[in-house]
């Protein structure tokens, strides 16, 4: 049981909410996720960290509506309790003062958990530039936040909206055009976006993270459901990840694999909101 | 109260047969095969014990159960003395009584089994723990002991190897923890053997018993993670380490990750521990495959083609590389499946899993195998027929060739020696480790092994954690 400490609308689908969980604040570093069930009837759903106050003893969660689990985890309120709350898991960020600066990528959701990255790189005195983007202004998340945690802060929206147009791979190769003492990149999006890019920083010959989010079950290697493929090689993305090398990864098998369950997604979403009208 | 039969009346008396859901009508639910005896079947099997001493089915029991003295209770209809009597040493009967392979350990030494028809222990002790549940009956209280009440217990995994250590320290007073990672105590009693042969809801109830005789389990709490080992060693006074095996193994061949195909312990927990059975009143969804293919021949294989035949499959078939008699499954789970319809494709190994444009399974391909010499574990070693290759047509494929050690707790506890396998090394008889304040115990020193063996392997570390802590 994990009490709700507050929610936040942030978006029409997207909304943001600290949990409690006292000893799960403690050990989370950057790059780390959790798993979390509504109910008893509930299925595990895997979330990446935004933030953590180890002193106040919550944990940040930044979701999207897009099915079934996560529009009944939108629907949960304040003071109300999750059935089930497990992390810190999979392996942190390998950190450290580099020394030329560090691009951080987000795009869409995957600002989330950009952020705690780029928060401890810039405490560890690192130059971060990052580089957030989103289909409109409405939204682009945690723009005070990334703020802060960065030196430089550049937005992109799809639409123009807010900041430049286009999409962030395109703002990645022009600020690498004018830029070359970059020394690393953290890259964290929808799969897509992180294929395209990737491809975009390896052009400039620029090291690449990437943090997957296949399906998973368990979440600490005990399934094989998140099986991606790295330079070749069948990893298991909860525990030999989330993040990889992402020159490596094959984005291709892990959208396919991403959409097993499309059919059964479709009939319970439409069940439980056919229900909810009821 | 029934009488004791004579000795050559025991001797002529069969085994009582216990009832069973028929094959057509249970291939289409998830409920208990084996319905279970009567009272009457109960007592007429328990009058066959010869009562001997000393017990040679004590001896082949890991939990040590006081057998025959249960067994003599029940012919009483003494319910609560036959249950208690078990409970001293065995804290999960109404699971050991389900799943436990007794031709093997009691029933395998028991005097009876040289006519062909040992006591059916495992049915008996079923009946005692089932009954004393619908009665509700209590378990004697835990010693108080100012000694050992002071002392702190920490132990990783809720699976049966930790739960009987914890039972067993917790009832002489000490105060022990069982750190969990999943979100539901019981280990592969609850996220991998199939409902059908183990209902989740006896399962549930045995863990509670052991959470009410004090044992503090804390579910959600991945050691490795949130803590690690050393930090356990600094906080506690010993540690037992009970993590199981569950990392699943594949086999590397090309398609192995389309969609469709999956490791058993996936499957399994999708439907056990998640209850996809139940999709959509449960969230988690799972393939429901119309020909469904098993690569395996072991327990978990026929626990996963049996639960792809009631998610639906028309065909569910097992694909072994070597013959039936070398398959390592219980002779009784074989036959089961048989009853059920499944299909053995024997003597077949695949190569590659083959997918169509969307990237989901259409079809295995296969290559026949022939058995050669015997190999380091005495069984024929299976050799390729070249170009004997075939496909079969299958939407889903489970891979259930075993597991492995998951490196998660390991990497945490410093001092703690592994084999190569990533298993903890532990003395056989004690369960101590290379640090002198950890033990271990079950599948995670043995490998992949039974129910019984790590719940003795629990009994075992917790009468050694006794004698260290209190010398
Ligand atoms: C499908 C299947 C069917 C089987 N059928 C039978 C049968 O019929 N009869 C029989 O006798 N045996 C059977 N077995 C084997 C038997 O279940 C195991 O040998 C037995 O459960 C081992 O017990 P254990 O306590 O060592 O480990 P487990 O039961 O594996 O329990 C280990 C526990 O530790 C937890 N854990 C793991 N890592 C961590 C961590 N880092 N932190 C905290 N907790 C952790 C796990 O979640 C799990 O709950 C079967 C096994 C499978 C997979
Ligand atoms: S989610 Fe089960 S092994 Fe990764």
């Amino acid at each position: 049981m994990a009490k709700i400490l507050k929610k936040e609308q942030w978006s029409e689908s997207i909304f943001s909410m600290l949990i409690e969980a006292n000893e799960v604040a403690k050990a989370a570093q950057p790059g780390q996720f959790i798993i979390l069930i509504t109910q008893e009837s509930g299925e595990r759903i895997p979330l990446t960290i935004a933030d953590a106050s180890p002193e106040e003893g919550w944990v940040q969660i930044v979701f999207q509506v897009v099915g079934k689990s996560t529009y009944e985890l939108s629907l949960m309120n304040e003071g109300d309790n999750l059935y089930s709350f497990v992390g810190p898991l999979g392996i942190p960020s390998e950190l450290e003062k580099f020394d030329g600066k560090v691009i951080m990528v987000g795009g869409g959701i995957g600002i989330a958990p950009i952020h705690p990255i780029a928060k401890k790189l810039k405490e560890m005195g690192n130059h971060v530039v990052s580089i957030i983007g989103a289909k409109t202004s409405d939204l682009l998340i945690m723009k005070d936040k990334m703020e802060k945690a960065s030196t430089e802060l550049i937005i992109a929206t799809d639409d123009g909206s807010e900041g430049t147009k286009g999409f962030v791979n395109q703002v990645l190769e022009n600020y690498l055009e004018k830029e070359k003492n970059v020394s690393q990149s953290w890259i964290i999006g929808p799969p897509i976006m992180m294929k395209f890019t990737v491809q975009s920083a390896l052009k400039y010959g620029v090291k690449t993270f990437v943090s997957l989010n296949p399906i998973m079950v368990d979440g600490t290697g005990m399934c094989g459901a998140c099986r991606v493929t790295v330079g070749g090689k069948t990893k298991f993305a909860c525990v030999d990840g989330p993040e990889f090398d992402g020159a490596l990864v094959d984005f291709d098998e892990l959208m396919s694999r991403q959409r097993q369950y499309v059919e059964e997604e479709k009939e319970a979403y439409h069940m439980c909101l056919n229900e909810r009208r009821a | 109260m029934a009488e004791r039969i004579k000795p050559a009346e025991k001797f002529k008396r069969e085994r009582t047969p216990m009832k069973e859901q028929a094959p057509l009508e249970r291939i289409k639910n998830f409920k208990e095969v084996p319905l279970g005896y009567t009272l009457e079947d109960a007592i007429a099997e328990a009058q066959r014990c010869l009562q001997c001493n000393p017990a040679a089915c004590i001896a082949g029991c890991p939990a040590d159960v006081r057998i025959p003295q249960f067994i003599d209770k029940v012919i009483d209809e003494d319910i609560e003395g036959a249950f208690l009597e078990i409970k001293k040493t065995n804290a999960l009967p109404a699971v050991c009584g389900r799943v436990c392979p007794q031709e093997d350990q009691c029933e395998g030494a028991c005097v009876m089994e040289k006519k062909g028809k040992p006591i059916a222990i495992g049915r008996l002790e079923r009946f005692v723990a089932d009954k004393a549940r619908e009665l509700n009956l209590k378990d004697a209280e835990p010693t108080r002991n100012a000694n050992t009440a002071n002392k702190k217990i920490a132990i990783v995994g809720a699976g049966p190897a930790g739960l009987a250590c914890a039972a067993d320290l917790v009832k002489l007073g000490y105060d022990v923890t069982i750190f969990e990672a999943l979100h539901k105590a019981g280990g592969v009693l609850i996220y991998g053997i199939p409902e059908f042969r183990l209902p989740k809801s006896i399962v549930g109830y045995e863990v509670e018993k052991i959470r009410e005789m004090g044992v503090k389990i804390y579910t959600d709490y991945v050691i490795g993670y949130v803590k690690k080992v050393d930090d356990l060693v600094e906080e506690y006074d010993a540690v037992f380490l009970a993590n199981g095996a569950g990392a699943p193994s594949f086999f590397g061949i090309p398609g192995e990750n389309l969609k469709g195909v999956y490791s058993a312990s996936e499957y399994l927990t999708r439907s056990n521990l998640m209850r996809a059975f139940d999709f959509p009143k449960y969230d988690t969804p799972i393939t429901k495959g119309k020909k469904v293919a098993v690569v395996g021949g072991g327990n978990v294989a026929m626990d996963a083609v049996r639960t792809a035949k009631r998610l639906g499959a028309d065909d569910a078939i097992i694909v072994y590389r070597r013959s039936r008699t070398e398959m390592p499954a219980r002779a009784e789970e074989i036959e089961h499946a048989e009853a059920e319809g499944i299909q053995f494709e024997l003597l077949t190994n695949p190569v590659k899993v083959i997918g169509d444009e969307n990237g989901n399974v259409k079809a295995l391909e296969c290559v026949k195998m022939e058995l050669g010499e015997p190999d380091e574990s005495g069984r024929r070693r299976p050799k390729e027929i070249p170009g004997s290759n075939f496909t079969l047509d299958v939407d889903v494929v489970i891979i259930a060739i075993g597991q492995n050690a998951n490196p998660i707790v390991a990497r945490s506890a410093t001092g703690v020696e592994t084999n190569k396998w990533g298993y903890f090394v532990a003395d056989e008889e004690t369960g101590k480790t290379t640090h002198p304040k950890v033990w271990a115990g079950g599948d995670i020193v043995t490998g992949a092994a039974t129910v019984i063996l790590a719940v003795g392997a629990g009994k075992k570390a917790a009468k050694s954690i006794h004698e260290t802590l209190s010398s």
